[in-house]
């Protein structure tokens, strides 16, 4: 795949693609997704980023979001390029999360506006109520790869503090790993713990412990 | 360091105040109640001791002689007796006739006086009254800000002088207090007064920890916007970050002899036990479950480590040999066990242990495996020994306020530490000498 790309490519980011297609088994969505970010740099790069609220989701060149990317990026002129530089062998990946979204960003808007995974007592697994936060955010970290974010778990207060930090933590790591799953990249993601000292809702019983059974995503300037 | 001419008295104080608690907690305030010590339960025998005021205590910032009674109160092996107007100083001479005659076993008299480079020089006698001799005789010129300790270190050699036992009145504590949502760590005497601040924030601080040679202290800050690990000078207040890598950093451990932190690291994906140098260097991974394990505390003769993990379900005490090896559980009785203490004389675990729901302060004898529960409350959290063993300090809840308990290790007497009206949290005891 080296040399495929031309253009304002950095050689690095596609070395890096290229080791790690010849290393393992790379899920075809993520290398779509991957692709697709790829191509959003580049229709980028001259002057301005997109910008955060506004996520694109379809970036295959020439469908209308890709080019309404490139005209709210400001970069006039753009708007062939990304189609002229690319291979007549290359394949442009489609992101089934992107694409099923594509219809209404306002929900992705909205779960991306939802920073809160909630879990049951004594438990670290997300929930498929919360599968949205995950891939709407994970979405968020793919569309740009400088772009970070920190995933802060949190317990009740029942028990001993260190413990707790752990339990945090676990939360965390598994919020991070199912976003992992959906292409962001490990330096991208933190995962952190506060275990008990920042609880949501203070008070006891279990509406209040509900509430501070959590994992919070942040961004990461 | 036994006493002949004692030996028959400290035995006897021994046994007893090993012995369980008579007829039921209850608590009285103490007649100098300016520091808000409760104490509930007593020991079943008590030595009758007057403490006179020093002649010109009341012309010095501190009142010793209030401090020592305080000291020796708490301790619940005294009873003090009121002189009433009887006052004279260590050169006197007083009948031992006249004292046995009104119920005190024991006597101390004393003076303070200002010295000319603003120093001040304190001086006391300890009589037995009931031999008739001298036990102890002391002058010692202080700075001002060490008059509490100079009063602290009378009580733990009239402490020693009578039950045998090192006292522990001139030790510190460190602990970590919430007050509208800011987080201080606090350095305090071992009876809670005189706190100082070691470090403040709007961020939590959890998980103290003294360095052997209680110069510094280890603690865990979120001040980076997520837990890591400080060791702070603190005299000088000077701090670095010893552990600040990928994910949470936390529950410092210093060994016995000062020269390796455990930490629980994040960085490898799960909670598990790292040992380093105390400058943050050298680390070297020490557990390897897939499983959380955390608290790592070091046994005395910093030969074993404890520490909890739930690999097996609910979290539990393990024990490894320091110099690495497999570890084996160490507690059975209930599902969850926590916050591991190793007393100093190596005879005894504190921790907490959940039961039916609660949270409570258990102690286990290492040699036998037998385990007592010492409270009756419900969220005990930090069990912490005294550097001499006979005492364990505590957090816990009551009357809607996170506060400070010592408690023996029968579990008959209690003392209640700290100001009433701040939420206060993780203590830890501090070592002997300052």
């Amino acid at each position: 795949m080296a040399g495929e790309l031309s253009g304002a490519a950095e050689p690095k980011m596609t070395m890096e693609w290229t080791m790690k297609l010849g290393q393992k088994p790379v899920r075809r969505w993520a290398l779509r997704a991957g692709g697709a970010a790829l191509l959003v740099w580049l229709s980028a790069c001259s002057t301005t980023r997109l910008d955060a609220p506004a996520p694109v989701e379809d970036r295959r060149p020439g469908s209308s979001a890709a080019a309404a990317a490139s005209a709210a990026s400001g970069s006039a002129g753009l708007k062939g390029d990304s189609a002229q530089g690319v291979s007549e062998t290359r394949v442009a990946p489609v992101d089934l999360g992107a694409q099923g979204s594509a219809g209404s960003s306002a929900a992705d808007a909205q779960a991306r506006a939802q920073r809160v995974v909630y879990f049951d007592f004594d438990s670290f697994s997300v929930k498929e109520e919360y599968r949205g936060v995950v891939e709407a955010n994970a979405r968020y970290l793919n569309a740009d790869r400088k772009r970070r974010m920190l995933v802060e778990g949190h317990t009740d207060d029942r028990g001993g503090r260190e413990y707790n930090l752990a339990l945090g933590q676990k939360r965390a790591e598994s919020v991070v790993r199912a976003m992992m799953l959906l292409g962001p990249k490990e330096v991208q993601l933190e995962a952190v713990s506060y275990g008990e000292e920042r609880p949501a809702v203070a008070g006891n019983g279990e509406a209040a412990w509900a509430k501070n059974r959590r994992a919070e995503l942040k961004d990461n300037p | 360091m036994v006493e002949q001419n004692n030996a028959g008295r400290r035995a006897a104080l021994k046994s007893l105040a090993a012995l369980s608690c008579l007829a039921g907690p209850w608590a009285w305030p103490l007649a100098q109640s300016q520091f808000r010590v409760e104490i509930s339960g007593v020991a079943a025998t008590q030595v009758p001791i007057t403490i006179l005021k020093l002649r010109d205590e009341d012309k010095s910032p501190q009142s010793v002689s209030a401090i020592v009674r305080a000291d020796l109160e708490r301790s619940g092996l005294f009873k003090l007796v009121d002189a009433g107007a009887v006052a004279f100083d260590e050169s006197a001479r007083p009948n031992p006739a006249d004292w046995r005659g009104r119920g005190v076993d024991a006597l101390t008299a004393g003076s303070v006086a200002r010295l000319a480079d603003g120093r001040f020089d304190v001086r006391y006698r300890l009589w037995d009254m009931v031999k008739g001799s001298e036990l102890a005789a002391q002058a010692v010129a202080v700075p001002r800000e060490d008059l509490r300790l100079a009063a602290h270190r009378i009580a733990d050699e009239i402490y020693q002088k009578l039950t045998g036992e090192r006292g522990v009145f001139s030790t510190r504590i460190a602990y970590v207090s919430k007050s509208a949502g800011r987080y201080t760590l606090w350095v305090a005497d071992a009876d809670g007064e005189a706190a100082q601040v070691a470090v403040a924030g709007p961020e939590p601080i959890i998980s103290p920890a003294w360095s052997p040679d209680g110069r510094s202290l280890a603690y865990v800050s979120f001040e980076a916007r997520k837990a890591m690990v400080y060791v702070q000078e603190i005299a000088s207040g000077k701090r670095r970050v010893v552990a600040g890598f990928r994910g949470s950093n936390s529950a410092p451990a210093w060994s016995p002899d000062g020269s390796q932190l455990i930490v629980t690291l994040t960085r490898d994906g799960l909670s598990q036990l790292y040992a380093m140098d105390r400058q943050g260097e050298n680390l070297r991974r020490l557990t390897t479950s897939s499983a959380i394990d955390t608290e790592a505390a070091w046994s005395a003769d910093g030969k074993s480590i404890f520490f909890i993990s739930d690999r097996g379900g609910g979290p539990q005490i393990y024990r490894m040999p320091a110099a690495g090896g497999a570890p084996e559980r160490v507690t059975f009785a209930g599902d969850h066990n926590i916050s591991p203490s190793l007393s100093p004389d190596g005879r005894w675990m504190a921790y907490v242990s959940r039961q039916a729901g609660a949270f409570r302060v258990a102690l286990m004898d290492l040699g036998t495996g037998a385990v007592t529960y010492l409270t009756d409350t419900a969220d005990d959290e930090s069990p912490s020994f005294s550097p001499n063993s006979r005492l364990i300090i505590y957090a816990t809840r009551s009357g809607g306020r996170d506060v400070l308990m010592t408690t023996t290790l029968d579990g008959s007497i209690k003392a209640r530490l700290g100001a009433p009206q701040v939420d206060v949290r993780e203590p830890v005891w501090g070592p002997y000498g300052r």
